[in-house]
């Protein structure tokens, strides 16, 4: 038996727009641009839907029709539910028709898409709730596994995951941590008995995800017979493979004439041709075989970047200041009770925010840039500190009026 | 290589950019016979031969004036007897002598390389009666001294005569290189762009920031005070009226702004004016032209340099102020911020940005901090000797072009 656990991430960011520090005190709209700028979550939404969401989802849902035994596993955050919701319903439609076939797994992780395990236990926490409850009113399901934003896992997450009741954890399979071992098992976190680790293949994963289309790369083009083989020699190694991508790695990121969506369909059926070949939800993937080995991370290993850490969210001074702010903040937005400004706030926990104003690759126009809304990382930095100080304004005035009332 | 002003003997960026691209190119083996419009002496051009074209003092090469074209020739435009026009016209004529009498008594070059409108006659009489490939230099246009005006006719005309015979032009940016396809209707493949650097002596010579230049200055910076500063020609293509504006913008929410124009020109007394009719007079501090140590030591006491030109084909004082550690905000518009990214950007025309760069900076240590840190690390990577070796590439490409190995 030789199994693939398919597991894809959605998310989309609400981006703030370019808030000027003119508009602190006059305009608390953050979050809703004019449909042709820069930062239209609207537009942004619409575009990848069709270019990604739409055409993926489909041929997720056809197979999962042709072929009862084919899986996959879905986490959504709460920010791309909430613009689902108001831009393209249908789509959220067509996930629950999918879960309910019992083939697809909704993973848990935080609704703001955020890295407040690492700022705020408690903030955290809350973040996770509300993700379950999003996902129970939406879907009807109660996430089962559990995997953290930009997959920044640590052995103290581990435990936290374990006190929660979670049966499973994904994370990185880095060689640093791995050593000689394979990520093709299934793994028990340091220190804890219930709770089993499933480690990304990123080689194979990345194949798919970042070298599909390139040209310069030696394996161009990846056709199906050369991966399924990959797949075999790595299964050699162990029997499971755990493929971790973004979702928008189809359509997005490789785009439809790069023929990413041919191979998919092609994919799905040729591996299930295979004799004792089968696919895996993260749940059912723990329950393949005991745990091979503890594993241990005491330092927070991401999927991110050659570096694997979180250096691309917190290592420059903006980032640093900005969070430090947002975070400073959080007893006092609590403390008002008002559903908009908490949410308002909530939304400038998601770690795109951060991830905009990373400065290392800046100098050399890198996928950062790339992949920002904003000119530059400064004026990142400068727009979300102007929408922070609006906020603290609002505080100032919620509390200004409950004092004379 | 034909140019029309040298150091010591310079009024402007054009004679600094020339001196070290030969020098760069000298180091590379070129063999450079630089002629300038004067007589005088270069001590420290050793590397090349220096031909004095005419027995004239420097101070005369512009006719009257300092190279300010607008001023110099808005007064010629009605009336084109006008006695600078003439006898920068007569300059130019005796220089053309003299460069056909050398071509007739010296070996022949291989190419010519001819710096601005000044010197093209001279490069075009050279490749009409001897057949030398011609090389033009464009490190601005008409139309950027004249802000994106008309300007003067007969410089236009020089300009497109002299970029019309030009085997390769070699423009000062991207945004240049749009000019001269635009304006001038030059196809863009016949065009590179090289991009200038910093002064090499700038980094050698021995400079101590003394704080004794400007205590008044130094005493506001101690109580909290922001330092912006501009340092230029104040000619309409810098954009100035756009940078008083978006000051009075930026003092409305933050007093403690002090904003420096170094410099002097046609437009300063309009710029008292409007400082006053603003009511930020107060705020704004004019020095007058100021060079060398007293420059260096407003650049050392600037907290933010500002670029606001309209038209800027490259702009050196922005690498000058990165230098001094400045926190750059650069137009769009400019070349410079082509390369440059360790900085903020605006459109010349949106002041409201402007003033929130400038809040940003002043009120944000983390942003200026990061700019400040980033910027010095940056500009390192720009060097005169890469200049020197895409020259020479050029070069080779117009030799080819004539048939000549």
């Amino acid at each position: 038996m030789r199994a693939i656990c398919l597991y894809l991430h959605i998310h989309q960011p609400i981006r703030y727009r370019e808030y000027s520090i003119f508009d602190v005190g006059n305009d608390s709209n953050y979050y809703n641009d004019n449909y042709d700028s820069r930062q239209s979550n609207e537009r942004i939404f619409n575009k990848v839907a069709d270019k990604s969401y739409r055409p993926m989802l489909n041929l997720l849902e056809k197979n999962l029709k042709k072929h009862p035994e084919f899986k996959v596993s879905f986490s959504i955050t709460g920010t791309w539910l909430e613009q689902a919701e108001a831009f393209a319903p249908e789509l959220i439609e067509q996930i629950r028709r999918m879960v309910a076939t019992g083939q697809v797994e909704i993973i848990g992780e935080t609704y703001y898409h955020s890295l407040a395990f690492f700022n705020n236990l408690e903030e955290f926490d809350a973040q996770v709730d509300l993700h379950a409850a999003t996902i129970k009113r939406l879907f009807g399901v109660a996430p089962q596994a559990f995997r953290n934003t930009e997959l920044a896992y640590n052995d103290k997450l581990a435990h936290w995951a374990e006190k929660k009741g979670y049966t499973a954890i994904l994370a990185e399979g880095w060689d640093k941590i791995l050593d000689w071992r394979s990520p093709n098992h299934v793994y028990r976190p340091a220190g804890c008995n219930n709770l089993k680790l499933l480690l990304k293949n990123y080689r194979l994963s990345d194949d798919i995800a970042f070298r599909f289309s390139n040209r310069s790369w030696s394996e161009w083009p990846l056709t199906v017979p050369k991966y399924l083989k990959w797949l075999e020699d790595d299964c050699l190694r162990g029997n499971l493979v755990n493929l971790f991508m973004d979702f928008e790695t189809f359509g997005e990121h490789q785009w439809q004439d790069t023929g990413i969506f041919d191979f998919m369909e092609q994919f799905i059926s040729d591996w299930l041709g295979g004799y004792e070949n089968k696919f895996v939800t993260v749940s059912e993937a723990v329950k393949l075989e005991a745990p091979q080995d503890e594993i241990s991370m005491p330092e927070t290993v991401t999927w991110a970047d050659t570096e694997r850490d979180l250096s691309a969210w917190d290592s420059n001074s903006m980032q640093q200041s900005a969070t430090q702010e947002l975070y400073s903040l959080r007893e006092q937005i609590l403390a008002t009770n008002n559903p908009h400004l908490i949410s308002d706030w909530r939304h400038l926990t998601t770690s795109d925010h951060p991830y905009a104003m990373c400065t290392k690759y800046w100098h050399d126009g890198d996928v950062h840039a790339y992949f920002s809304a904003y000119a530059s990382p400064y004026e990142a930095f400068m727009y979300y500190m102007n929408v922070l100080r609006d906020i603290e304004y609002r505080i100032g005035m919620l509390n200004k009026t409950a004092g004379l009332v | 290589m034909l140019g029309w002003e040298l150091p010591p003997h310079n009024s402007g960026g054009l004679g600094v950019a020339c001196f070290n691209m030969a020098k760069a190119l000298a180091n590379q083996g070129a063999d450079i016979d630089f002629v300038v419009p004067y007589h005088a002496k270069h001590p420290n051009a050793k590397f090349m031969h220096i031909l004095n074209a005419t027995e004239l003092d420097p101070i005369h090469r512009y006719g009257d004036g300092a190279y300010t074209s607008l001023q110099l020739f808005d007064k010629t435009i009605p009336n084109i007897n006008d006695e600078s026009l003439i006898s920068i016209r007569e300059v130019q004529k005796e220089y053309c002598n003299y460069v056909e009498e050398y071509l007739i008594t010296h070996d022949k070059p291989d190419v010519i390389h001819a710096h601005d409108w000044l010197t093209y006659e001279a490069g075009m009489m050279a490749k009409k009666k001897h057949d030398i490939p011609l090389i033009a230099h464009v490190h601005a246009t008409e139309f950027d001294r004249a802000g994106m005006h008309v300007g003067n006719p007969l410089i236009h005309e020089v300009e497109y005569e002299g970029l019309m015979q030009a085997d390769r032009i070699v423009a000062v940016s991207e945004s240049t290189k749009r000019i001269i396809h635009d304006k001038y209707h030059i196809p863009l493949s016949k065009i590179d762009v090289v991009y200038n650097s910093l002064d090499e002596n700038y980094e050698t010579e021995e400079y101590n920031f003394s704080d004794k230049t400007y205590q008044y200055l130094e005493s506001l910076k101690n109580s909290g005070h922001t330092i912006v500063s501009t340092v230029g020609r104040f000619t309409i293509q810098k954009g100035l009226p756009g940078l008083l504006r978006a000051a009075a913008l930026a003092i409305s929410k933050n007093d403690k702004l002090i904003f420096i124009f170094a410099g002097d020109g046609e437009e300063r007394n309009n710029l008292i004016e409007l400082a006053a009719n603003l009511g930020i007079s107060k705020n704004v501090i004019f020095t007058g032209f100021i060079r060398g140590k007293k420059l260096r030591d407003i650049y050392s006491l600037t907290d933010i340099f500002v670029m606001s030109s309209i038209s800027e084909p490259f702009g050196l004082t922005a690498l000058e102020a990165a230098h001094h550690g400045d926190v750059l905000i650069l137009t769009n518009q400019s070349g410079v911020s082509e390369i440059i990214w360790s900085a903020l950007k605006y459109d010349f025309w949106d002041k409201k940005k402007l003033a929130d760069e400038i809040l940003a900076v002043a009120e944000n240590s983390a942003l200026k901090k990061s700019l400040q840190h980033n910027i010095k690390q940056e500009y390192h990577r720009i060097s005169w000797d890469k200049v020197a070796k895409k020259c020479l590439t050029i070069y080779n490409k117009a030799m080819k072009h004539k048939g000549i190995e």
